[in-house]
């Protein structure tokens, strides 16, 4: 019988190899939705602020969904749905087409929507505490539209939203484990097997709920990083 | 004064409303979502199937139930030992509220499914110990670990919660309650609860509908909830429409809510409005 040391070592008789590749496929499917979903979601978010009445409900609709539906169903939609729709698409081509839609690609998909109609909300509220003055000044001395917002208002919306996009970074952390349900190697995913096969579950889950805890420690000082480069010294009050 | 000089005073009329890049791209997302919409319907009524209804839908309402008293269960266990952990957190006592923080932070960091799968799966290989101390019943049932893991899980964050909204309460309402010479038991009761209450509202709301969401994952640990008997009908009948039937519940059951919470907070904010 091996000892919890030996089983958390590196190499053939540990699992710390595997768990350590778990661990990259987390991170690394966090860090694929993040831009997608934060685009998605100032997209939504500048929809849901506008002057133009369908363009606002048609943000909403998005929101209201995706907030609405758990993590995990939107994800079984996008895997199966997506595996489905694709397969009845490529036969129309091709009878004997078979898809496989990759577990990646689909928690990508599924974690991008939900991030982004969270993410639309703190970019709602940020939107809102940036003065209409800032949007008349930038009119008054000239620029388009487009660079008003470039260059006037995306500098202090950023700053405004950080602290919730944090927040969300975590979740969307968090949120990856549910992956490892429709097959993603993710660090539950690569315990539970390592819990399977050797029969100490409460070592390796309980060494998964650490990795978990040192990537948002890491993170935290990430943004707390992010946040001080952000802080403009001169615009304090 | 005649007509002409009375209609001087109203507003001119608002100009047409023409068709700009934004409202053409508005129309075009809107249309979208209609199509969307009745895409689902039409692909609901054209895979209704009697014979399929009558044998699974019965369990989706089974499902609906054990869904709703595990998050009704596990919000007020939650809620009970969110207390002295709020306490613990608010406490100048050094070891009361690092070890209150510690649990927070653990809670709150992790998963939510690998805390289930800890719990479920983890505490099984202590199984020796726990039939000696006669807790093996509680833990060999998914049932009990998913409610255990949950109630700890939604502890941390209301504990979270309450925290906050004592600590908005100005601290002037204490010392004006202390010198009025109530005792600090009073105090929290008569006094910072209930203005508290008005601020907890809200994150206490989301916090139900972030449990109903999360209850989801139950479905893993082979409790049949409403996901768990969706996936259990999918994996029968191999039909889509099982997903479908589940997003359009869960989706009711937000809303619902949602509208309620909103329906409450204006409510108890009756007073404040101007």
């Amino acid at each position: 019988m091996p000892g919890a040391w030996t089983l958390l070592s590196w190499g053939p008789d540990g699992w710390l190899d595997d768990i350590a590749y778990g661990a990259f496929i987390t991170v690394s499917l966090a860090l694929a939705t993040l831009p997608i979903g934060l685009a998605i979601g100032f997209l939504v978010a500048l929809a849901k602020q506008s002057a133009e009445p369908s363009l606002r409900l048609a943000g909403n609709v998005y929101t209201t969904i995706f907030r609405g539906l758990p993590e995990l169903l939107t994800l079984f939609l996008v895997y199966f749905g997506g595996q489905i729709g694709l397969q009845k698409l490529f036969q129309l081509f091709d009878p004997n087409a078979t898809v496989d839609v990759s577990a990646f690609v689909s928690g990508m998909i599924a974690l991008g929507v939900v991030f982004s109609s969270y993410a639309s909300e703190v970019f709602m509220s940020a939107f809102k505490a940036i003065p209409k003055g800032q949007y008349e000044g930038g009119h008054a001395v000239g620029l388009t539209s487009w660079q008003t917002m470039r260059l006037v208002v995306l500098p202090q919306l950023i700053r405004i939203a950080l602290p919730g996009l944090a927040n969300l970074w975590l979740i969307l952390l968090k949120d990856t484990a549910l992956v490892s349900v429709v097959g993603l190697s993710d660090i539950l995913r690569q315990t539970s097997i390592a819990a399977r096969v050797t029969k100490h579950a409460f070592l390796f889950f309980g060494f998964a709920t650490l990795v978990y805890l040192v990537l948002s420690i890491i993170s935290s000082f990430g943004i707390n990083a992010i946040e001080r480069s952000v802080d403009n010294k001169d615009m304090r009050r | 004064m005649s007509a002409a000089e009375a209609a001087d005073d109203l507003p001119p009329p608002l100009p047409p409303r023409g068709w700009s890049g934004q409202r053409i791209a508005g129309t075009a997302l809107v249309g979208l979502w209609v199509l969307v919409g009745l895409g689902l319907v039409w692909f609901l009524v054209t895979s209704w199937k009697l014979p399929l209804v009558e044998k699974y839908g019965p369990g989706y309402l089974y499902g609906l139930g054990v869904t709703v008293g595990l998050v009704a269960i596990s919000i007020v266990i939650g809620a009970v030992l969110s207390i002295p952990v709020a306490l613990g957190r608010m406490s100048k006592n050094r070891v009361f509220s690092g070890l209150a923080y510690a649990y927070v932070y653990f809670f709150r960091g992790t998963p939510l499914l690998a805390q289930t799968f800890l719990v479920y799966y983890g505490l099984g290989a202590f199984r020796p110990e726990l039939q000696s101390v006669g807790l093996w019943w509680f833990f060999r049932e998914a049932w009990y670990c998913a409610i255990f893991a949950f109630s700890l899980n939604t502890a941390a964050y209301q504990a979270e919660m309450l925290r906050g909204a004592i600590e908005s309460v100005p601290r002037g309402q204490w010392e004006g309650a202390a010198s009025l010479g109530l005792h600090k038991m009073q105090i929290m009761r008569k006094i910072i609860l209930p203005q508290a209450a008005i601020v907890a509202l809200r994150p206490y709301g989301n916090e139900v509908i972030l449990m109903v969401k999360g209850s989801a994952i139950v479905s893993i640990i082979t409790v049949y909830d409403l996901m768990g008997i969706t996936r259990f009908t999918y994996s029968r009948t191999f039909d889509f429409q099982s997903y479908l039937w589940a997003a359009v519940i869960y989706l009711m059951i937000v809303e619902t809510l949602r509208h309620g919470i909103e329906w409450i907070e204006r409510r108890l904010t009756r007073h404040l409005k101007r």
